[in-house]
């Protein structure tokens, strides 16, 4: 989008180490009720929101995780054959605490609220409106306002219930993180909006309400739409009416709700410039709206080396080594090194330098594994990578 | 493995991937690849990620086309040139109706109304009808069309393989909403180009698990819907720095440490990182080296295992290489002459 964005940082700073983020303190606080897993597409929310939720629930606290569109080798590690709007045990949790697992029915959960807030009769009539149906499954808001919605749902229930103490949330795979802050806005300030008011101003008496206007844009709006959209809106928000202010009130509530000090934030990047922006942009955006971020983790990165041995050494010697010309294994060794070297010196770079313009923000950087995730014993690695364990021998 | 396939009488390449899979750095140096030997070029983005100008480190695009790189001259004189356009969506309705409607003033009512916030965020499927719209009168646009730049191929830089059935199908997208009227036309309109032997649908991939699988859905799911699928482009791919036998050896932990230390020592390693003699720095070193190996061993066999399957998928394919050093405007050089040497982009 095209909205100015003032940044916001010391200004003035040196690249630097980040204060670690203590992983298991976070998950082990028993004031924290929410966890928000958020970042750009392909960064490994998904999986780093399991596998917090994993080691949460083994750490003794009864936990459920909403995903939103988890892969399906995910759901399986889990031993979940199918995921869906409904939370499921997942079995083979260790210890005290409870492990359940579900993935976000945007659908559903939209013709949920319809029926729980109107009469059965105009429930109906919403749902078969066919601008209610685009509406619900195609908006690209409607999905981060579900989640929001969802979580609010299981945080009510739970609060009520026991059922849960830590609600896990991961969000879903934007073009950019902070959509899911801003389409639950969005949509409410449409659904609740001026353009609503325009649509049913006819039906709701005296036209004076709007300017002379009003003629030039429904005539637009049906050159452009046809006349059969603009009327299949008029009955959609004809119906709905009573919901709006519903819809607004209940944007506003989610949004304390996440404002509040029992939820945390935990931005999720990998060690790329894109992510890593994509991630900077979010933290002062929680910032400003007064949203309690916990940390940020870098997922993906290059593992890290001990030996005192430069990319340099290591290119200069693989080549001295082929040059003699013996095959050699060490030469290919040593390149697989100078290249290791190069791309942990590029992402500690990145990574410092996130960490100058956000010096107060905790981080932890997980190593990429050689091989995906098939199962709990894969998700608990990395729960422990994320906790700072083990360096993932 | 990979068949060749001639894309010359192409005129739309989109370009789509799983998040992070590269795709608009795929893109870029795709429309390097093809604006070198000549072309004209034009790279659009649609996601408001301001990406291209990032990537040729030009300033932020408008939405105007706008020239971002130029070739030398070749024999001729003539030089290749990829000019990139950022489309968004208000932008192509105030465009849209006034090139359709004459809508000066009522454009402005209309903003004034939240409308033009609607149709362009909220009316599901108008935003992408809009967005491809415009790139539909680019790839269309010819030499009648006065006083504008007419291109030899166009490059969309798409939304991710999770969407991109959905943002190309937009006559399908409308479907539920609108049965007649001129969103509806215009949809169906560019659906005509898009399901022609124009276009083609280029998918970047991982070699990973969830990549490839995504990539396997994202072809289904593009020919249920009648589109072209065109290439599986494998980007960052490891450098193959040991050979067959020993990745064998890495993987079951049987190299020889011994000659490995040897060759470390004759080639100076040793002296460089601690003094003669220092034999606990070179163990530790070898061990590493050894462990090294050893991951790479694995990843290389899941990365064989995943290269089976992106063969299986049956498509032409082509692979870029993991560029240590990140992707600069050299590395997008690069990558458009890795492109062009395996045939995609000539």
């Amino acid at each position: 989008m095209s909205e100015r964005r003032t940044r916001v940082g010391p200004l003035a700073a040196l690249p630097t180490d980040s204060p670690a983020l203590d992983v298991d303190a976070l998950l082990d606080d028993p004031s924290i009720g929410i966890l928000v897993c958020c970042g750009s597409g392909g960064v490994g929310k998904t999986t780093t929101s399991a596998a917090l939720a994993l080691r949460a629930a083994e750490r003794g606290r009864k936990v459920v995780v909403l995903t939103i569109d988890p892969a399906r080798r995910l759901a399986q590690a889990m031993g979940v054959e199918k995921l869906d709007n409904t939370p499921r045990p997942v079995p083979e949790v260790a210890g005290e605490g409870s492990l359940d697992a579900m993935m976000l029915d945007m659908k559903r959960t939209f013709d949920e609220v319809v029926t729980s807030q109107a009469t059965p009769e105009k429930a109906r009539q919403i749902l078969e409106n066919p601008f209610y149906v685009a509406l619900s499954s195609s908006f690209a808001g409607t999905q981060e306002y579900m989640a929001m919605e969802k979580l609010g749902q299981i945080h009510r229930q739970a609060e009520a219930d026991g059922s849960y103490d830590l609600v896990v949330v991961d969000t879903p795979p934007s073009r950019s993180a902070l959509d899911f802050l801003d389409a639950p806005e969005r949509l409410s300030s449409f659904l609740d909006g001026r353009f609503i008011r325009l649509l049913t101003a006819p039906a709701r008496g005296p036209a004076r309400l709007m300017s002379a206007g009003l003629g030039v844009v429904t005539g637009a709006l049906t050159k452009i739409l046809g006349a059969q959209v603009l009327r299949d809106m008029q009955v959609f928000v004809a119906a709905f009416d009573t919901l709006f202010g519903g819809f607004r009130a209940r944007a506003e509530k989610t949004f304390a709700l996440l404002q509040d000090d029992r939820t945390a934030f935990l931005v999720v990047a990998a060690p790329e410039e894109d992510a890593l922006r994509e991630a900077a942009y979010f933290v002062e955006r929680l910032e400003e709206d007064e949203m309690p971020l916990a940390g940020l983790v870098v997922n993906r990165a290059s593992p890290p080396t001990s030996t005192t041995l430069s990319t340099e050494e290591a290119t200069a010697a693989a080549d001295r080594l082929r040059r003699s010309g013996r095959r050699s294994v060490t030469a290919g060794l040593l390149r697989l090194h100078a290249d290791r070297l190069a791309m942990a010196a590029r992402e500690r770079h990145l990574v410092a330098r996130f960490a100058a313009a956000h010096p107060a923000v905790p981080a932890v950087v997980v190593r990429a594994l050689p091989t995906d995730v098939h199962d709990l014993e894969g998700l608990r690695r990395i729960g422990d990578l994320l906790a700072g364990e083990g360096e993932g021998c | 493995m990979s068949p060749s396939k001639d894309w010359s009488g192409v005129d739309l390449h989109v370009v789509t991937g799983k998040g992070g899979t590269g795709k608009s750095t795929v893109a870029a140096a795709l429309a390097l690849a093809l604006a070198s030997s000549g072309r004209r070029v034009l790279l659009c983005e649609v996601e408001g990620r301001q990406g291209i100008a990032r990537m040729f480190d030009v300033d932020p695009l408008p939405y105007a086309e706008t020239r971002v790189a130029r070739g030398l001259p070749d024999a001729g004189g003539g030089a290749g040139t990829v000019h990139a356009l950022h489309v968004d969506p208000e932008s192509a309705l105030l465009e849209y109706l006034s090139m359709y409607y004459k809508l000066g003033r009522a454009g402005k009512a209309l903003d004034r109304f939240g409308v033009i916030e609607f149709a362009t965020t909220i009316a599901p499927g108008v935003r992408d009808v809009l967005l491809t719209g415009k790139v539909y009168e680019a790839v269309q646009r010819n030499s009648r069309s006065k006083g504008a730049t007419t291109y030899d191929a166009v490059v969309l830089d798409a939304p991710p393989t999770g969407r991109i059935t959905q943002f190309l199908n937009v006559n399908g997208e409308l479907a539920g909403l609108a049965r007649v009227g001129p969103v509806k036309n215009q949809a169906d309109t560019v659906m005509t180009l898009f399901r022609s032997s124009r276009t083609v649908v280029h998918l970047v991939t991982l070699l990973e698990e969830m990549p490839v699988q995504e990539t396997a859905d994202g072809i289904a799911e593009l020919e249920a819907a009648d589109l072209p699928v065109g290439a599986v482009v494998v980007n960052l791919v490891r450098s193959r720095d040991l050979d067959d036998e020993a990745l064998d050896a890495a993987a079951r932990g049987a190299l020889d440490t011994e000659e490995i230390a040897d060759d470390l020592v004759r080639a100076g390693v040793l002296g460089e990182t601690g003094g003669t003699g220092d034999r606990e720095d070179l163990d530790a070193l070898v061990e590493e080296l050894v462990e090294e190996g050893r991951e790479h061993a694995e990843r290389r066999d899941l990365e064989e295992a995943q290269r089976a399957l992106v063969a299986d998928l049956g498509r032409p394919t082509y692979e870029l290489p993991l560029l240590a050093a990140g992707v600069d405007l050299g590395g997008l050089y690069e990558l458009a002459a890795c492109l062009k040497e395996q045939g995609l982009g000539r």
